[in-house]
């Protein structure tokens, strides 16, 4: 759909009000946790779904500060503008920022560097998240992941259980009924608790325009140098090694997803403003997933990486 | 719909959620995958990957069904085993489908699919007509009290779209419901496989002068009810922030559970039963003029009361009822059958309690759906009617009136595991 028919056809009200459900919703996931649960902490990734969420946390406790620290697990490979970003949020939300570092874990030996052209740290995280976690004792950690963005997350519960190892096992799931959540748990066992769940991608993009919050800029076009494999537009940076056959040029980009710099592809576009990228969103033809390396490797990478505890 | 309707504020215009019932075969996940497919939700890299999958698995034709698959296991045993969620829109709603599998032993599932659904998609195999499957599911979507049931006579292509053959159907279809008291049935011949009726009106079928099933999706009034309903407000979270700029602010966070809260407004807090006025509904920095059932907002109170996570804030004409005794249906969705004598913990609305289950004074023959008296053996998927004492009083309503304030969830002590799905009956 192009952007004017999109926008002709969408009527303004409805989005007024889905959103409004969508927020009330998770206001509500985002108090229940904070109730519920002793230590909570709202892992934090600099992506917009975080944004999102830090800014529906925001609302939930308003006036008063958000009740819980923020977690970035952070693997060394980002963007300088995410954690600029990150920075200045945590300073205007005064909220305690905990930064976690995949580095860290390769030098404590915890776990070992992939090697080769798609060398990735992005299942590096899983190690240092639950180290971090175990660290601080937290007993329920707010993730952004929406339930439209992956298979294997269309059956996550939004107060998904965890054992005593981290690990996410899909048989032993609580029935999740009404808005009732049971958050009930042994000592060392805990939650993820995924306040995002029924939101899409298009939803997010809405929501940031319509309550105004500022994103890094890499969300918008601009000229980068890149260069292309498996189908995506990586950007040149000092931890990718570009194959002899790989040509690194220079176009007009921006990112869907904003993660680690080695998996998270850029699409070509020209939108410079959110009303233009909410239209390419609509127009789009491939997911957002499609355009991160890492979920390409297998049908069911995501659901092997959650079970060891990845989000 | 007119521009006229187009204008009418209404909560829940914006956003309906769905549940999807059938037995196994009926032709549900191809009529997601059709729904998806033909709403523009699959990108090229979903198609693609269903491609490759049903390329690999001998298919033909892609095979849409595969798109609602989800975990790798289940994938590999070639059935859905749970509830998953899928999401679509159009330019005129939101959609949230919780898709449930249809097997027998998976009462659970559809009760936990249905427990936040406005409509339910029942699917009906046109050569078979109405089957036993048919009847639990009708019979779980009016104990959850969905409030519209869309029946979806599939697979018409295979009766080579008889007109006879639907009408049979339907007529059939309305009896049954009439008997399970179901007021709102639309019924709507279907090709989930040729797209027939499902988002377009089919050109095979000129005898049915009905909506295809994604228009009458789109246009589905819903959200009366829980405006119509006195008003409830559970207190989840108090907001203190003692700061600086706001040294005496005394917020009560919570989500509407029903009516409408304005400032001004006579209101009692229970269980204390201290009577006050609403000062303000407030969210983030803004003062809203009234706040309606599923909005999360905070209230302040023009009197400094006592109030905390549990309590419930009500308007004073039109309380609920605070009791100990529950008289309720119950789905037991444990392993461990439900014990006569037992103790768990209760959570209904923010409170959480303990209670002794008294009785079991009926149970739901699920082949018959008929109350067998004398039978305490209520295992899982099994849906009954108990009676509960529990320790602290809870604010109830009838769950035929209010699905929020009428439900609660039986949890096992030991396990912290959910192992039932309570709807209160009545006030006792
Ligand atoms: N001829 C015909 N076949 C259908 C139709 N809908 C589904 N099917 C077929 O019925 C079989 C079962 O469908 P599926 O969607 O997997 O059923 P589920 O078990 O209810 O999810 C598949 O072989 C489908 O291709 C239909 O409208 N017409």
């Amino acid at each position: 759909m192009r952007l004017q028919e999109y926008q002709k056809q969408t009527d303004v009200h409805r989005d007024a009000v889905h959103l409004a459900r969508l927020e009330a919703e998770s206001i509500a996931i985002l108090r229940e946790v904070a109730a519920q649960f002793e230590r909570p902490v709202l892992l934090f990734s600099g992506g917009k779904d975080s944004i999102v969420m830090a800014r529906l946390a925001e609302k939930a406790f308003w006036p008063a500060r958000i009740p819980f620290p923020l977690l970035h697990i952070d693997t060394g490979h980002n963007f300088e503008e995410t954690l600029t970003y990150r920075d200045e949020l945590a300073a205007r939300l005064r909220c305690r920022l905990i930064v976690r570092t995949v580095q860290e874990s390769i030098d404590k030996g915890r776990c070992v560097e992939e090697k080769g052209p798609n060398a990735s740290r992005n299942a590096l995280q899983t190690v240092t998240l639950l180290d971090a976690l175990e660290e601080f004792r937290f007993d329920a950690a707010f993730g952004g992941a929406r339930r439209d963005e992956e298979k294997a997350r269309a059956k996550e519960r939004i107060f998904s259980f965890r054992d005593e190892f981290g690990q996410w096992d899909p048989k032993n799931q609580r029935p999740e009924l009404w808005s009732l959540y049971n958050g009930r748990r042994n000592p060392g066992e805990s939650f993820r608790v995924f306040p995002l769940s029924n939101w899409t991608e298009m939803d997010i993009w809405q929501y940031i325009a319509r309550e105004n919050i500022p994103i890094p800029s890499l969300y918008f076009s601009h000229r980068r140098r890149v260069f292309q494999r498996g189908g995506t537009w990586l950007a040149e940076c000092p931890y990718l090694t570009p194959l002899p056959h790989e040509t690194v040029e220079e176009r007009v980009v921006r990112f869907r997803t904003i993660g680690d710099m080695t998996c998270t592809g850029a699409v070509e576009s020209t939108a410079s403003d959110i009303h233009q990228i909410i239209g390419e969103v609509a127009a789009a033809r491939n997911t957002e997933r499609g355009t991160r390396a890492d979920d390409k490797r297998s049908e069911a990478a995501m659901e092997e990486r959650k079970r060891a505890g990845y989000f | 719909m007119s521009t006229a309707e187009l204008n009418t504020p209404s909560l829940d215009r914006g956003l309906l959620r769905f549940a999807t019932a059938g037995s196994v075969d009926d032709g549900k996940s191809t009529l997601i995958g059709r729904l998806m497919f033909d709403t523009k939700t699959i990108f090229e890299d979903q198609l693609e990957a269903i491609e490759q999958s049903s390329r690999s698995r001998g298919h033909e034709q892609v095979n849409l069904a595969l798109l609602t698959d989800g975990l790798k296991a289940e994938r590999e045993q070639g059935i859905t085993i749970d509830v998953a969620y899928r999401y679509f829109s159009t330019p005129r709603r939101k959609f949230i489908i919780a898709d449930t599998p249809g097997h027998v032993q998976y009462t659970r599932n559809m009760v936990t699919g249905a427990s936040t659904a406005q409509l339910t998609i029942i699917l009906v195999d046109a050569r078979k007509g109405i089957v036993e499957q048919t009847r639990r599911h009708s019979y779980i979507a009016s104990l959850l009290r969905i409030p519209h049931i869309a029946v979806c006579v599939n697979k018409m292509d295979l009766v080579g779209y008889d007109a006879q053959v639907f009408h049979e159907i339907a007529d059939a279809y309305r009896e049954l419901a009439a008997g399970l008291g179901i007021r709102e049935v639309t019924l709507i011949p279907i090709s989930a496989l040729h797209g027939d009726n499902v988002v377009a009106p089919s050109g095979q079928m000129p005898w049915y002068g009905g909506p295809s099933l994604l228009e009458h999706l789109e246009t589905v009034d819903v959200g009366e009810d829980a405006l119509a309903a006195p008003a409830r407000f559970p207190v989840q979270y108090v907001i203190r922030p003692q700061s600086e700029a706001w040294p005496d602010y005394r917020g009560f966070a919570g989500q509407v559970a029903g009516g409408t809260f304005t400032p001004g407004q006579p209101v009692v807090v229970l269980p204390s039963g201290l009577r006050t006025t609403i000062r303000t509904v407030d969210l983030f920095g803004d003062s809203l003029p009234f706040a309606q059932g599923g909005q999360s907002v905070t209230l302040t109170l023009a009197d400094d009361l006592d109030v905390s996570r549990g309590d419930m804030i009500v308007p004073v004409d039109t309380p609920p009822a605070v009791t100990r005794e529950l008289d309720a249906m119950v789905c037991w969705l444990g392993e461990k059958p439900l014990q006569v004598g037992g103790k768990y913990a209760i959570r209904h609305t923010t409170r959480e309690t303990r209670g002794i289950v008294n009785a079991v004074v009926h149970k739901v023959n699920i082949e018959t759906l008929t109350p067998v008296a004398g039978d305490a053996a209520v295992g899982m998927n099994d849906i009954a009617r108990i009676t509960l004492k529990t320790m602290t009083p809870l604010f109830v309503d009838p769950y035929a009136e209010n699905r929020a304030t009428g439900s609660f969830l039986i949890i096992d002590e030991a396990t912290h595991l959910t192992v039932g799905a309570g709807m209160i009956v009545q006030r006792s």
